[in-house]
């Protein structure tokens, strides 16, 4: 085999006075970084390293560290390493590269122009640690109007409501599939959206008969594979979503790559162990929106009526007029994916060259939706690279009713974004179906952290909205108002519907 | 609301001309819940989502023309159509049986996973797209007649049959099989289908084996014969010893070799 041109992204350096070859980094690492040599010295594979990290945080006498590898060769500002290093892996394997979690390239990150209001004087702040602040929501179709009978002083409401599902608070976790991640992740989402009153979303990987106590707190996600989809799924999940589109990945299908699909896995989504599970591009029996209009009520009927459906798809440039066809055929909440949005498994050239950051999309599609009349009829979910409260205060304030975590949940379980979910290998035992690793995540330990990261946001929440003097979520959902632009052109500023830093309400 | 019997047994019809699938579909959700396990769903024409997510062991009859997705999710019932079906018959389905004495239109078991839909006359494009298996139940779709472009694709697990009943076979080697469009089993890592005649390579793109078989030599073949002649009636003894062209996947992950995996 001719010698390999890529040279190693990282470099692992050993401090051999603090080393006490304990081995610990041979067992902690997935990707076999480190090996023991014939003269008992211990070993590092840099080729092999992603920089996650795992080795270093468990070395129990600090003796590792990685660095990035940057000495390879004429790089220029033009001819980055990143690129070269991908030319020469490209030549080598002929391959479309993969990689895993959100783009990461360096596109203007509009949370990070965006400032929020506070009160002064004039209207005074609420301290929300002696006021009630009102930070839950509720996701589902809204009635044009309520209709009110029966005689004075025992008025009720005439009909039905639409059927509508109630968050404490406007965060959700995103649709990670048991396949791409494992069961004891899946678990501790499923226990943390419990324990926080939020739901999580199955992915489309289908149900795993371990969820059955979390089915109040279960989104069911329907996509072109239709894994796992039948009846009972329906019946188990409390919102059903359909996946048109992914952020990570707009307008593409998935392949869950076959390393990952042992026997339970092949079980839950009815192919064959070690088969690639393949998620066709579109669905193949929607080709057009009156087509998604059927699979909508093909999924009402089939539930009677009982449970909102989401249609998910990736911000494109399009996507206000997107939204406004996906409301028309009947969905009840729309989500919009934006461009930082993870993925277990991605080409790199897709995530990182298509899509909309979620903050213009939530911007246009919940101006267009106002325009047409049609916004208070259904609710809006942004996901894509919410990385704080902050951020997700301030998609509300553009339009959105409520977030989607990926990203950020798996991190709170110990994710280092090495963006190697696809390999099955991840060392935090996150991505991965390796039961060695698997065991690293314990589903009790893990929702604790996920909650704690929420309580904290809950927390950061109430005092950014006590500080506007606002008490209720209902008065911060698309308030422009309370956001002002620093550092972005009119024309940006104009999609956005933000004034610019300076001005006046 | 009236009762007839046919073949000796009781059934419950509703008569269907010109009622809104909605309240159709409401009113079989209701009797199904309640026990009926007979129904005949009269002047059928057009109405969508008949019979879509319902369990149990109810029997289905329909007279007419059912509309988009009969069945679509279901897991369980047995359905039975005089006359046509459009677009996505077994949609998604799960379990039960779909038997059609005329034509399907497009999609017909998309993604359907387990359970039995039999298509007396032709089926449409994208027949039996992504559908897959399960243990206890295995998906089989079996087409009296001809089926179109993209037949299988994407499959990953049960069984496809296209008999073309009615289709004289050409005898030359290199001249297309009649009974499938183009893109047969693109993309398939899973499952077999059987297609009768012979089917040149060049009428086959995509990643799969092929062999030639009879339903005399494969016994799971003639298996899925008798059951769908007798799910519709019909004599196909003649079929025993006729040559179809069996294709399997080559590996189960086709589009493996279009990435780099490299950490």
């Amino acid at each position: 085999m001719p010698r390999s041109l890529v040279p190693p992204e990282f470099l692992v350096h050993r401090d051999e006075g603090r080393c006490t070859k304990c081995k610990a980094c041979i067992r902690q690492c997935g990707f076999g970084v480190h090996a023991e040599g014939p003269d008992d010295r211990i070993s590092a594979n840099d080729q092999r390293c992603v920089n996650c990290q795992r080795c270093v945080v468990m070395c129990p006498t600090g003796a590792l560290k990685i660095t990035a590898n940057k000495e390879i060769g004429r790089e220029n500002a033009y001819w980055s390493a990143e690129r070269l290093r991908e030319i020469w892996r490209q030549a080598e394997s002929g391959g479309a590269i993969l990689t895993s979690m959100g783009c990461d390239r360096n596109y203007p990150v509009y949370f990070d122009h965006l400032l929020l209001n506070a009160s002064q004087v004039t209207n005074p702040s609420i301290d929300p640690l002696r006021e009630p602040m009102e930070i839950r929501t509720f996701l589902g179709r809204k009635p044009e109007k309520l209709s009110i009978a029966g005689p004075p002083g025992e008025e009720r409401l005439a009909g039905p409501l639409p059927p509508e599902v109630r968050l404490e608070m406007p965060v959700m976790f995103a649709a990670m599939s048991f396949g791409s991640i494992s069961k004891n992740t899946v678990l501790a989402l499923a226990k943390a959206a419990k324990r926080m009153g939020i739901m999580f979303n199955t992915g489309e990987g289908g149900m795993n008969p371990a969820l059955g106590p979390f089915r109040d707190h279960m989104i069911v996600q329907v996509a072109s594979g239709r894994f796992g989809v039948d009846s009972a799924y329906l019946e188990a999940g409390r919102i059903i979503e359909i996946k048109i589109g992914q952020g990570a990945k707009p307008g593409i299908g998935g392949h869950l790559p076959g390393e990952k699909v042992n026997a339970e896995i092949a079980r839950t989504r009815g192919i064959p162990t070690g088969a690639d599970a393949i998620s066709p591009a579109p669905h193949h029996d929607i080709y057009s929106i009156e087509d998604l209009r059927q699979l909508i009520y093909t999924l009402k009927e089939a539930t009677d009526y009982q449970k909102p459906v989401a249609v998910k798809i990736a911000a494109v440039h399009n996507v206000a007029a997107i939204a406004s066809g996906i409301v028309r055929a009947g969905a009840d909440i729309v989500v919009l994916d934006g461009l930082r949005g993870g993925t277990g498994a991605a080409p790199k050239m897709i995530r990182d060259h298509i899509g909309l950051p979620v903050e213009l999309a939530i911007a246009v599609v919940d101006r267009r939706l106002r325009e047409e009349g049609l916004r208070e009829q259904v609710s809006l979910v942004a996901g894509g690279g919410i990385r704080s409260s902050a951020d997700l205060l301030k998609v509300i304030c553009l339009g959105a009713d409520a977030a989607y975590l990926g990203t950020a949940a798996l991190l709170a379980l110990g994710c280092h974004l090495c963006q190697r979910c696809y390999t099955g290998k991840c060392s935090w035992g996150i991505a991965t179906q390796d039961p060695s690793l698997t065991k690293r995540v314990d589903p009790e330990a893990g929702a604790d952290r996920l909650v704690n990261l929420l309580t904290a946001w809950q927390h950061e929440l109430k005092e950014f909205m006590g500080a506007m003097g606002i008490n209720a979520l209902e008065s911060m959902r698309g308030n422009r108002l309370q956001l002002r632009g620093v550092g972005l052109p009119q024309n940006e500023l104009d999609q956005l519907g933000v004034k610019q830093a300076g001005e006046a309400m | 609301m009236i009762r007839t019997t046919v073949g000796g047994r009781a059934m419950k019809v509703i008569e269907s001309k010109g009622v809104p699938y909605r309240e159709l579909n409401r009113e079989i959700r209701r009797l199904v819940a309640a026990g009926e396990d007979r129904l005949l769903l009269r002047g059928v024409n057009g109405q969508r989502y008949i019979g879509a997510g319902l369990k149990g062991m109810a029997r289905l009859e329909i007279e007419g023309t059912a509309g988009n997705n009969l069945g679509a999710m279901m897991n369980g019932l047995s359905i039975y159509v005089h006359g046509n079906v459009q677009d996505g018959a077994g949609n998604t389905m799960s379990g039960g049986e779909i038997v059609v004495r005329g034509s399907a239109g497009d999609i017909t078991g998309y993604a359907m996973r387990g359970g039995k839909i039999l298509i007396q006359g032709n089926a449409g494009w994208r027949v039996g797209i992504h559908m897959k298996s399960r243990e206890d139940q295995p998906a089989v779709l079996v087409i009296g007649g001809k089926a179109g472009d993209f037949l299988g694709e994407y499959m990953a697990g049960g069984t496809i049959v296209v008999l073309g009943l009615d289709t004289p076979l050409h005898q030359e080697r290199e001249s297309a099989n009649p009974l499938i469009g183009n893109y047969l089993a693109s993309g398939m890592h899973g499952g077999t289908i059987y297609i009768r005649g012979r089917i040149p390579a060049w009428q086959i793109r995509g990643q799969v084996q092929t062999g030639l078989t009879t339903p005399e030599e494969s016994p799971p073949l003639w298996n899925w014969i008798e059951q769908f002649a007798a799910g519709l009636h019909l004599d196909c003894s003649g079929l025993f010893r006729e040559i179809f062209t069996c294709l399997m996947p080559q590996g189960a992950r086709p589009y493996a070799h279009l990435y780099d995996h490299s950490a």
